[in-house]
């Protein structure tokens, strides 16, 4: 036991001793690892800054929140089918409201787009979202300043509404505009409040350019070509989504009048759904990307090996002289694989330390950080490297014939 | 007296192209402890073949090798390596020191491939370095002292492990002959000592150190006798060793 351990105390000094005797060599051949690993560590980096972006763009869908509605999300491969069914209608959010006991809010949701209007000011193709008085406890949202509108404006169709933070920003950049009246599509709203900023939705549609209003004064005054709505219910937590998602769904089943043998003719959507296809998309990119990236950290390996049969070539005598003096096989291994670890190890520390600054400057692009797990596997691969490609020389090196090797020049 | 090696038909044979060169042909052969022999002979006629199987750095082609009552000539790579750090001291012609290495690691390495403690490895080291006068070279490298001092480190190294032999194949063969005679000299105290030592040489003054000479010709013993006329160097010691 102190033997091993002093007989690998002898293989790093052998190991420190021919790094620094080649200096030059052992930069050129380490110089392979190190850029291995960057680019290993980078696009690892790059991955986690993707796969943050996406989780931050789905935040607003609300992990707890089911969407009842005609069509389901990502799944279009009947489109006829999902085109010929019913319409989600009011009265169906209504009794659902009612039954569903495991819910802790339900809202229906419909848009359109409209130009907004305050005096000289306007903006073309803003959402106009016909919701609830409680959209923004399903939605997650807060308000900035002033208010939603309440349950009795809600279901009385009051002509009030609230802001998106990008529509208030741009219609009253110098005034404050609770208590004004804009004008939606042509009608007159008041305005009582506006939501804080969101961002945006899968980085495509922004949730700021927005303006909410009771949705019974929506189908007032903005006929929808789409004709249904969407059913928003929160969970009472994530945990008990399933449970939820399942009482809904018997709810809608028997609002909808289908009998045992029929298929649902709703879909229920959540964000789970957008996870599990991003995450395929998101594999396979991954996959490809550390493929690639891989390469290169291959060819540092080989460029290892290389050395390290230059290395065995080289210390033949040296070999010799160990073996004659009682050193086996495995002390020869192990000094040869401890040289490439060694190789490779101090490659994928330079390389961590050159990628870390990088990663920060992916940092201004992609939102992201480099994960200790990736640190973690890049020092593990790099060791990994080491042993595998010091493998084949260093078993070459324990074979060597004593007296063969000893009249080596 | 108890014999340390005994050698019965020994033959080692290289296949060079179409031609087998049988470099031993049929060695019987014995040495007892505390035995001091002079191995001569004319070049190529088998010495180092002779000394790297005595030493367990090869293995005979047939043959049966003893070494302690132990069958050495059927041992596998690690077995050897064991039997040549524990019980073969081997001083090679062109000293074999690691160049990158001060000369007490060189001294000490056996001892860590033997599996000794660091701290009792430095005690022998030290001692062994004492032993053969270079105490206060033991930070150098072996490229800062001269053949002989090189010569001394690597019978030191030899001698660390208190083998049961110390083999020699031509030690003086790379010095002038007053670093060659301090050398023997070293040798024949070793021996006054209790060690047991083979040495290979084809000067005949250096044979001369020696007990008993075995001359090698064509892979055969051609001649084993006493040495008649011993040569005592060392001025300041004492002679009388029968
Ligand atoms: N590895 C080898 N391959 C082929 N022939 C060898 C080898 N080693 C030694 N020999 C031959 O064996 C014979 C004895 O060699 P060696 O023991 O070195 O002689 P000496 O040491 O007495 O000069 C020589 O003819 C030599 O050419
Ligand atoms: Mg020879």
């Amino acid at each position: 036991m102190n033997y091993a351990f002093d007989e690998f105390k002898e293989g790093m000094l052998i190991a420190f001793q021919a790094i620094r005797a080649n200096k030059m060599r052992s930069v050129l051949t380490t110089l392979g690892i190190v850029i291995g690993i960057v680019s290993v560590t980078l696009m690892g980096t790059a991955i986690e800054g993707l796969n943050r972006a996406f989780n931050k763009s789905i935040a607003a869908i609300g992990a707890d929140v089911l969407y009842i509605q005609k069509w389901p999300w990502g799944g279009g491969d009947d489109w006829w089918k999902f085109r010929n069914r019913r319409d989600i209608r009011m009265q169906q959010e209504k009794t659902l409201e009612r039954l569903a006991e495991t819910a802790s809010a339900v809202s229906p949701t419909i848009g359109a787009s409209r130009t907004v209007k305050y005096g000289q000011k306007y903006i073309e193709g803003v959402t106009v979202v016909g919701t609830g008085y409680n959209f923004l406890e399903i939605s997650g949202a807060n308000i900035s300043f002033g208010r939603f509108f309440t349950r009795t404006e809600g279901d009385g169709g009051r002509p009030v509404c609230a802001l998106g933070s990008e529509v208030a920003a741009n219609l009253f950049p110098n005034e404050n505009p609770i208590g004004k009246t804009v004008k939606v599509g042509g009608y007159a709203y008041d305005v009582v409040g506006v939501v804080e900023k969101q961002g945006s939705l899968l980085g495509l549609e922004s949730l700021d350019n927005r303006v909410y209003l009771p949705i019974t004064r929506f189908f007032q005054e903005f006929s929808s070509r789409w004709g249904g709505i969407s059913i928003n219910v929160k969970a009472r937590s994530v945990d008990q989504l399933e449970d939820t998602k399942e009482e809904v769904r018997g709810i809608m089943r028997k609002i909808r009048g289908l009998s045992p043998r029929q298929e649902d003719d709703f879909a229920i959507n959540q964000q789970e759904m957008l996870v599990q296809t991003f995450n395929q998309i998101g594999g396979v990119i991954a996959a490809v990307g550390l493929f690639i990236t891989g390469l290169s950290l291959f060819v540092g390996g080989i460029g290892i090996m290389n050395i390290m049969f230059v290395s065995v070539t080289e210390r033949t005598k040296e070999i010799g002289i160990r073996k004659a003096i009682g050193a086996p096989r495995r002390t020869i291994l192990m000094q040869f694989l401890l040289e490439a670890s060694v190789l490779c190890l101090l490659g994928g520390i330079i390389g961590i330390l050159i990628a870390f600054p990088l990663s920060l400057i992916i940092d201004q692009v992609l939102p992201t950080a480099m994960p200790v797990s990736t640190v973690l596997i890049a020092i593990v691969i790099s060791l990994l490297v080491g042993l595998v490609s010091g493998f084949l020389p260093a078993y070459r090196a324990s074979r060597l014939d004593p007296v063969d090797a000893l009249r080596y020049e | 007296m108890s014999i340390i090696i005994r050698l019965a038909g020994i033959t080692k044979v290289y296949q060079v192209g179409d031609e087998s060169v049988h470099a031993l042909d049929g060695i019987n052969l014995s040495v007892e402890k505390n035995e001091y022999v002079a191995i001569m002979g004319p070049s190529g006629s088998g010495k180092s073949t002779l000394m790297n199987i005595v030493g367990c750095l090869d293995t005979p082609t047939s043959g049966l090798y003893e070494l302690n009552g132990t069958n050495v000539s059927e041992m596998n790579d690690n077995q050897l390596a064991k039997v040549r750090n524990k019980e073969i001291g081997f001083v090679f012609q062109t000293f074999n020191l690691l160049a990158r290495s001060d000369i007490l690691h060189n001294v000490e390495l056996p001892l860590i491939y033997g599996g000794i403690s660091s701290s009792e490895r430095k005690h022998m080291a030290r001692e062994a370095i004492a032993r053969v006068g270079l105490s206060d070279r033991i930070h150098h490298k072996p490229n800062e002292l001269s053949g002989g001092q090189r010569q001394r480190v690597a019978i030191a190294r030899a001698l660390v492990t208190k083998p049961s032999i110390l083999l020699a194949d031509e030690p003086t063969g790379n010095l002038d002959s007053k670093t060659g005679n301090d050398i023997m000299a070293l040798f024949d105290t070793l021996h006054k000592e209790g060690n047991t030592i083979v040495l290979v040489t084809h000067e005949e003054d250096i044979a001369e150190h020696a007990h008993r000479e075995i001359r090698l010709r064509d892979g055969k013993v051609e001649r084993d006798e006493p040495v008649k006329n011993r040569r005592i160097v060392q001025a300041s010691s004492n002679v009388g060793v029968a």
